[in-house]
């Protein structure tokens, strides 16, 4: 008999639907894969389950746990069920978890819920958990605050809460979304164990669907709030009979077509960094005394030809971000030069830099956060125009904005729109408008995909590949998913604690990584080929 | 931790000394000669050189500051020119109603506004929540001094349960006393009750939103508890620094409560010392709130610590 048993729901939130007649299980032991685009109903599902959705959420259809009807149950029966038998872990493991509570009390606190234990039972029972997720009490007391750790740390912390009372059910909304490659497979090792340990079920929600052939037995593909297919998924991944997992599965794998690398005339290097080092100062200790300073980049060097696109790869926190903003002259090198085309950028005035800013643009990752929601798109996308030498008349500034509106596939109407009337892969165009207008020759991207779905991601992608051959531009994107620096990079870095330790043509280092950072993110980087041929083997 | 206190330590004495020099300055630059004004009008020009000379107000600008913040630091805050006494004896006789005063009035306004604001964040948008804030609305719009009269008509003239103004001072016994303080104390409580209960409401609402809350949810704890255990102490800092805030304005800025309830307080002590151009009395009582302030808003910060550990550890 199935653990959990969803049968015909439906789900309106006010006069929205949400989700229609969605029929899922999950037995025992097994890994159901709940995949899907964003707004495609799975978190809803997921909270359906818990109970937790929104005030103004009418859900209608049966959902059955362990025997028990779950939208009939009383708020008093729920509360029975959550972190006992049902446990859950969350996408953003930075918010989880309370900033004001120790680790040890959190993980404590469901224990004593559920089990009336005494402050020193729970307290060591939280303890073990804490072991059994990786997180031994010599480094990680239970004392300790959220603050105090990384994120993956903190999404073990979560999941020791979610998993502290061996739920019957463990469900996981993105768990490792927010996380890079080597600390998501080790996220996803530790679910894979602690499923095999207690036969729990685990419902594991994922946009990715690579990590969830990788990990589930039977898998449930979601779209606006509909099944589309669901099956074992190894037949149903290696057939993709249905028309949308196909599209699916081809975005996920999506390589856009470039043509020989763009290089323009390979004389001079457009850029060139040399020895850069960034230190920052260490923790405060005492009034007078500081922890020795951090070194955030490490003597790295390198260079770039015009045209050329470089992937920069590595574990959150190897200082890409800080390289970037170096080499944007966003933050200042504590020694070391950087060249943009010849001219030193390195200890500049801002008047000084305002020609090299001109040809350097930056594409951020959140297509939400970057745009100011009370401006109108015409004057977000013509920001940039005030480093130009003339200052564009408004005739001439709509033009331009026009024009490269219509360069990344927009409609030049939309620039009287405001950046809330777009969807997320419609405002990563803007902001490659944005950073194309004044003519750059090198857009710094960092992390440019990673918050967009796979179908819309592969777009962007192929928006991208088209702008390097259409006008030459560089790209130095910064990423820790190796399928986008394979899709789009001709060259790539891997950075490691500050500094570069492997370079090379991108299919050479991605094919056989010499480094032992650069190995470790190849064998962590879910892989959709490699997952469904190993599925193959296991379910026949 | 000890670099966050000596920091916090640091900047207040800072900002003392600073304001201090500003307090001294502004009544510096202000027209009116204190001698002129002690002697009257018909005094001699002689009669005034010789009372300026005794008063040290012919000594240099920076001899005088320092001879005045030297007083200060020793409790000696100079004679008033008007009462020709000690300031330091005025002051604390005024001290010893509008401290308490200040205090009761904190603690009622905390004890109504939390309990309130919890209660319409747990039921927002429904019909408690909308009747709460909209009492709360009323009560930042009335006037305290209107709570004051419809205070003193229903408890002093109609019950008869508290004396209708007046203090017969604290050698007439603690009860005596207090039930004087009663009606002010709700009086100046109830506007700044409205404002923090709208404060904590918001504060609390946001802070419901936020994902912990809902992994907390997700433990199995019923919403009163995650409210309790959860929200509220991360509501707390914007609740402290209105408190903070509300506790400077209840020193000092109670005058019109004073002059309803015929309270000696600082506030009215202060007025009259500005109309009779005391100026020494200004200065000191000045300084007096702006050391008050400068402590309150150090008590603020080392709680910011204590209920948010992410401050404890930076510095």
């Amino acid at each position: 008999m199935s653990l959990l048993e969803i049968e015909n729901l439906s789900l309106t939130i006010g006069d929205t639907p949400i989700l229609k007649e969605i029929e899922l299980s999950v037995a025992p032991g097994e890994i159901m894969g709940l995949v899907g685009e964003s707004g495609s109903g799975k978190s809803m599902t997921a909270l359906t389950v818990m109970r937790l959705l929104p005030h103004a959420a009418r859900a209608t259809g049966r959902v059955t746990f362990d025997g028990i009807d779950i939208l009939a149950a009383t708020e008093d029966q729920m509360c029975a069920l959550r972190g006992d038998d049902i446990g859950m872990v969350f996408q953003e493991p930075m918010t989880a978890l309370n900033p004001v509570k120790t680790i040890g009390e959190q993980v404590a606190e469901g224990i004593r819920w559920h089990t009336r234990a005494s402050r020193a039972d729970a307290e060591e029972r939280a303890r073990k958990m804490l072991d059994r997720v990786g997180l031994p009490s010599a480094k990680f007391p239970l004392s300790r605050y959220p603050h105090e750790l990384s994120g993956g740390q903190r999404q073990r912390v979560v999941i020791a809460i979610a998993c502290a009372l061996k739920p019957k059910l463990l469900i996981a909304d993105e768990p490792t979304t927010a996380l890079d490659v080597v600390l998501q497979a080790q996220i996803l090792d530790l679910l894979r164990d602690l499923v095999a340990e207690s036969r729990m079920g685990l419902l594991l929600i994922s946009h990715d669907l690579a990590v969830v052939t990788e990990m589930a037995d039977r898998i449930t593909i979601l779209r606006h709030g509909e099944v589309m297919e669901a099956g074992d998924t190894a037949s149903t991944l290696s057939g993709q009979l249905h028309p949308y997992t196909r599209q699916l599965a081809q975005a996920s794998m999506h390589v856009p077509a470039r043509a020989k690398p763009h290089l323009v005339g390979t004389d001079q290097p457009l850029l060139q960094v040399e020895g850069i080092t960034r230190d920052y100062p260490g923790r405060r200790t005492s009034l007078f005394r500081r922890a020795p300073a951090i070194r955030a980049v490490d003597d790295v060097s390198l260079s770039m030809a015009p045209g050329q696109s470089v992937a920069l790869v590595g574990r959150s926190g190897c200082g890409k971000s800080t390289l970037a903003r170096m080499i944007l002259a966003l933050d200042r090198p504590s020694s070391g030069a950087i060249r943009f085309r010849g001219e030193a950028i390195t200890g500049k005035s801002e008047a000084e830099l305002k020609p090299a800013r001109r040809d350097m643009q930056v594409v951020f990752q959140d297509p939400y956060g970057s745009f100011d929601p009370r401006q109108k798109v015409e004057k977000l996308v013509a920001e940039p125009l005030h480093v130009l030498e003339k200052k564009p008349t408004r005739a001439e500034s709509r033009e331009m904005v026009a024009h490269a509106l219509h360069e990344v596939g927009l409609d030049q109407r939309d620039m009287d729109k405001y950046p809330h009337e777009f969807s997320g892969g419609q405002r990563q165009r803007l902001s490659i408008a944005r950073a194309i207008i004044t003519r750059p020759k090198l857009v710094v991207a960092d992390e440019p995909v990673s918050a967009l779905d796979v179908s819309i991601r592969a777009q962007i992608l192929d928006l991208f590949a088209g702008l390097n051959q259409k006008l030459g531009i560089a790209y130095l994107f910064i990423t820790h998913d190796l399928t986008v620096a394979r899709a789009i990079t001709d060259e790539v870095l891997v950075m490691h604690e500050g500094k570069i330790v492997e370079r090379g043509k991108t299919n050479d280092v991605l094919d056989h990584p010499q480094s032992e950072a650069a190995r470790a993110l190849v064998a962590a980087a879910p892989d959709l080929h490699r997952a469904i041929a190993k599925r193959m083997q296991e379910q026949g | 931790m000890t670099a966050y206190l000596l920091k916090r330590l640091a900047i207040a004495l800072a900002t003392l000394v600073l304001a201090s020099m500003v307090v001294f300055a502004v009544l510096e630059i202000l027209p009116g000669d204190p001698a002129r004004l002690m002697l009257g009008m018909n005094a001699s020009a002689d009669q005034v050189e010789l009372l300026r000379n005794q008063m040290g107000l012919n000594a240099p600008l920076v001899l005088r500051y320092l001879h005045w913040a030297g007083g200060l630091l020793s409790l000696d805050f100079g004679r008033s020119y008007t009462y020709s006494v000690p300031v330091i004896d005025l002051v604390r006789e005024r001290l010893a109603v509008s401290l308490p005063l200040a205090l009761i009035a904190l603690a009622l306004s905390t004890i109504i506004a939390v309990p309130v604001g919890l209660y319409s964040a747990s039921r927002r948008g429904r019909a408690g929540d909308t009747i709460s804030m909209g009492v709360a609305q009323l009560g930042v719009a009335v006037p305290n001094f209107w709570f004051a009269l419809m205070l003193i008509y229903v408890f002093a003239v109609w019950l008869r349960l508290v004396p209708a103004g007046g203090f017969p001072g604290w050698s007439a016994g603690a009860w005596p006393a207090l039930k004087s303080l009663l009606l002010p104390a709700v009086a100046l409580a109830l506007p700044q009750a409205a404002i923090l209960a709208r404060v904590t409401r918001s504060a609390l609402i946001e802070i419901l939103n936020e994902d912990y809350i809902r992994t907390a949810r997700a433990k199995g704890l019923p919403y009163r508890a995650v409210l309790w255990r959860h929200a509220l102490r991360n509501a707390m800092i914007p609740v402290l620094t209105i408190l903070g805030l509300q506790f400077a304005f209840l020193l000092a800025g109670t005058i019109i409560i004073e002059n309803v309830f015929y309270l000696p307080g600082l506030g009215r002590l202060v007025f009259q010392a500005i109309t009779q151009r005391d100026l020494i009395v200004v200065e000191s009582v000045v300084m007096l709130l702006v050391a008050a302030v400068i402590a309150v808003n150090l008590v603020v910060d080392l709680s910011y610590a204590v209920v948010d550990p992410r401050l404890r550890s930076r510095q």
